[in-house]
């Protein structure tokens, strides 16, 4: 191993771990949380809850920069509350209030932050990513060293505009970083009766991209890889592609009745879960002990009461403002 | 200060000019580089700005529209040139899902300014996938404003406001507009809500825009030599409409026709002809009455292309239809 390969690992030092936990159960508790608020009708139209991939995000974030940009899809939660999105602005979103990072227009699936280069929240499947690649060009073209990261499901890589943005990115060679959360479904389609080709980050390959699959349940492993990934294209080696095999542990969104997967199979994937296995991890090493975790849990609890409590106190939209927003003030 | 210039040349000066007085403005497109533009529009264009900024693209309408539109949040201006407005269709998820909906999902945090140019209409004997008019499913769209310039004059001016505006713009280039020479004065400037009347009149208004002007205009002259004088009207915004000026020469005129080449069902003139029926129908002295295309795939036979197009025979009789004569 190089010197170089060895700064890019990441340095579990005590307070990175400390990181990286509340990082994840930041997303866990606040999801528990909107599932709740769901069936209280709080939170309405589709959910679509990211219990159990909560180390990719987690992962991949650590290795960003402010002025990098980060697309997402409707699972996207925990993306925005990673990048340091304000939990009270996602919660209120979610309500659909005024006090919603869009002003409650967009809902779950739409989380925007133009203060954190975070551009959604894109429910069309594998739209995102044209529109990763548009915001690489621009800053290549700008000379700019900034990174555009692009999360998706597997599910994108069945339609065109993933195979498009792929071939695009190699052939301008820009600076941006995918990263396919590979859960094993789109909605109740298992990869295997979607795909002829399961091994995504195959796919990725033949347009001359750099790629690599890793275990999406470890949030070490995660962070690792997506450091290496970063900094090759930081460094103008073109685009990365990251295939995080991961597993959600909730249904797809909330009115999914889960017929297609047993709940054997998901309770083994509970049992190697990201939260879990760090925090046997961190424990049994000694980098953490049990009241660090009850402190954390204790910050968050209070985090998500705020919240929550932001967005039932924020006001609705006024009607009169239906049309604004639009196009620009005229 | 004026110059005799073809539609072509007016959109390429424009190009040209932008790009060189804003560093953010490119073009990108397949085929707008080393080919030289499907319409010959960037022709040479290359050479002098470089590969960078007069990027082709592989044929990926749905890749390449995206990263326009990527590439204008991130700061950048660019031109999207799409070949037909049938190709456009692959591209449809972007202009629609992203470019007219992030400034609005994201509670105006975000605007996208790209400007995507594409070619539309018949008239080249280029049969069903290539020929035909789809200007009013995108004037259908909240978030875009939409152009289709007709003269030379605001082939060339339009752009410079189209680049300048902070949303997304989609302008219309009738390919049978391209080889048209008229006088250019670059620098009349022209804004983008105004419709403009190419002709005045007291008898009928006939209302356009894009390819159909000048068959409009045709059908005028001959109207005059029957003594009826048609005020036309060329929309040149379709997106958001003008309907002050609509309503102001109906009211004068008390009678109409709407020329446009979409198909009839649903068109833009199905549109123009509701607001004059909101908004003037009290000044009517007889029913809208409207010129559109045949509904069919345009076919390939000349004879048959033109029979399903609006023709300056087919105005008049709509004009003299409404006049009772
Ligand atoms: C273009 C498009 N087609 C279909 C859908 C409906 N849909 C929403 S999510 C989804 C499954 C996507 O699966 P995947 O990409 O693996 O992501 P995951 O939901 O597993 O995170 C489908 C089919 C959509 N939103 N967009």
């Amino acid at each position: 191993m190089s010197a170089k390969d060895k700064d890019l690992r990441p340095h579990l030092t005590r307070d990175h771990c400390l990181d990286l936990m509340r990082n994840m159960l930041r997303i866990r508790r606040f999801e528990e949380k909107a599932a709740e608020l769901y069936t209280q009708e709080k939170i309405r139209g589709f959910l679509h809850l990211y219990i159990g991939e909560e180390a990719v995000a987690t992962g991949v974030m650590q290795t960003l920069t402010p002025e990098d940009a980060i697309v997402a899809t409707y699972r996207e939660h925990g993306h925005a509350l990673v990048r340091g999105v304000p939990m009270t602005g996602v919660m209120a979103e979610m309500y659909g209030k005024s006090g919603g990072v869009s002003k409650g227009r967009g809902g779950s699936m739409h989380i925007f932050s133009a203060e954190h280069r975070f551009y959604g929240g894109n429910a069309i499947v594998g739209g995102g990513l044209p529109l990763a690649v548009g915001l690489a060009l621009a800053d290549k073209m700008q000379n700019r060293p900034n990174v555009t990261v692009c999360f998706f499901g597997e599910g994108a890589a069945a339609e065109g505009e993933f195979h498009e943005s792929l071939n695009l990115a190699a052939l301008w060679q820009l600076p941006v970083l995918f990263v396919c959360e590979n859960n094993l479904y789109a909605m109740g389609t298992a990869l295997a009766r979607s795909e002829s080709e399961t091994d995504i980050h195959a796919k990725a390959a033949s347009y001359k991209i750099t790629s690599e699959a890793v275990d999406g349940m470890n949030v070490v492993d995660v962070e690792a890889a997506a450091r290496r990934a970063v900094a090759a294209v930081r460094d103008g080696k073109g685009p990365y592609f990251l295939e995080c095999r991961t597993y959600r542990f909730r249904a797809h969104s909330m009115f999914d009745p889960q017929l297609y997967r047993s709940k054997d199979e998901v309770t083994e994937w509970e049992e190697k879960g990201p939260i879990r296995r760090f925090s046997d991890w961190v424990t049994k090493s000694g980098l953490l002990h049990a009241d660090d975790i009850e402190a954390i849990e204790a910050d968050i609890a209070k985090e998500v009461e705020d919240a929550v409590a932001f967005a039932e106190a924020s006001p609705w939209e006024e009607v009169e403002t239906l049309l604004e927003d639009v196009g620009a003030a005229s | 200060m004026s110059e005799q210039v073809t539609y072509r040349d007016a959109v390429g000066a424009a190009i040209r000019d932008a790009m060189t007085a804003d560093d953010r403005v490119f073009i990108m497109g397949e085929d707008v580089g080393r080919y030289g533009g499907t319409y010959a529009v960037t022709k040479g264009m290359i050479e002098d700005f470089g590969e960078d900024r007069v990027r082709d693209t592989p044929l990926s309408e749905s890749g390449f529209t995206g990263a326009g539109i990527g590439a204008a949040l991130g700061g950048m201006k660019p031109i999207v040139e799409i070949m037909t407005v049938n190709f456009s269709l692959l591209a449809l998820d972007q202009i629609l899902n992203t470019a007219a909906t992030f400034r609005h999902m994201s509670g105006g945090q975000l605007n996208i300014p790209v400007v995507i140019r594409i070619s539309t209409g018949a008239g080249r004997q280029l049969a069903a996938q290539h020929s035909h008019s789809l200007e009013n499913w995108y004037a259908h769209i909240p978030g875009l404003k939409v152009l289709a310039p007709a003269t030379v004059q605001d082939a060339y001016a339009m752009l410079r406001p189209a680049l300048e505006d902070p949303d997304p713009v989609v302008i219309f280039e009738h390919v049978m507009l391209y080889g048209r020479t008229e006088a250019l004065d670059k620098e009349a400037t022209v804004d983008l809500s105004s419709a403009a009347v190419r002709r005045n009149g007291s008898d009928i208004s006939l209302i356009t825009y894009g390819g159909s002007l000048y068959k409009t205009l045709e059908a005028a002259e001959k109207l005059a030599e029957d003594g009826i004088s048609a005020e036309v009207i060329d929309l040149r915004v379709l997106r958001p409409l003008d309907d002050a000026t609509i309503l102001k020469s109906v009211g004068k005129t008390r009678r109409a026709v709407i020329v446009d080449e979409g198909w009839k069902t649903g068109s833009l003139a199905a549109e123009v002809s509701a607001r004059i029926m909101e908004g003037g129908f009290w000044s009517l002295d007889a029913p809208v009455g409207r010129v559109c295309s045949a509904e069919v795939p345009i076919p390939y036979p000349k004879h048959l292309e033109d029979a399903a197009l609006p023709q300056v025979d087919r105005i008049i009789a709509a004009a003299k239809l409404a006049l009772g004569r």
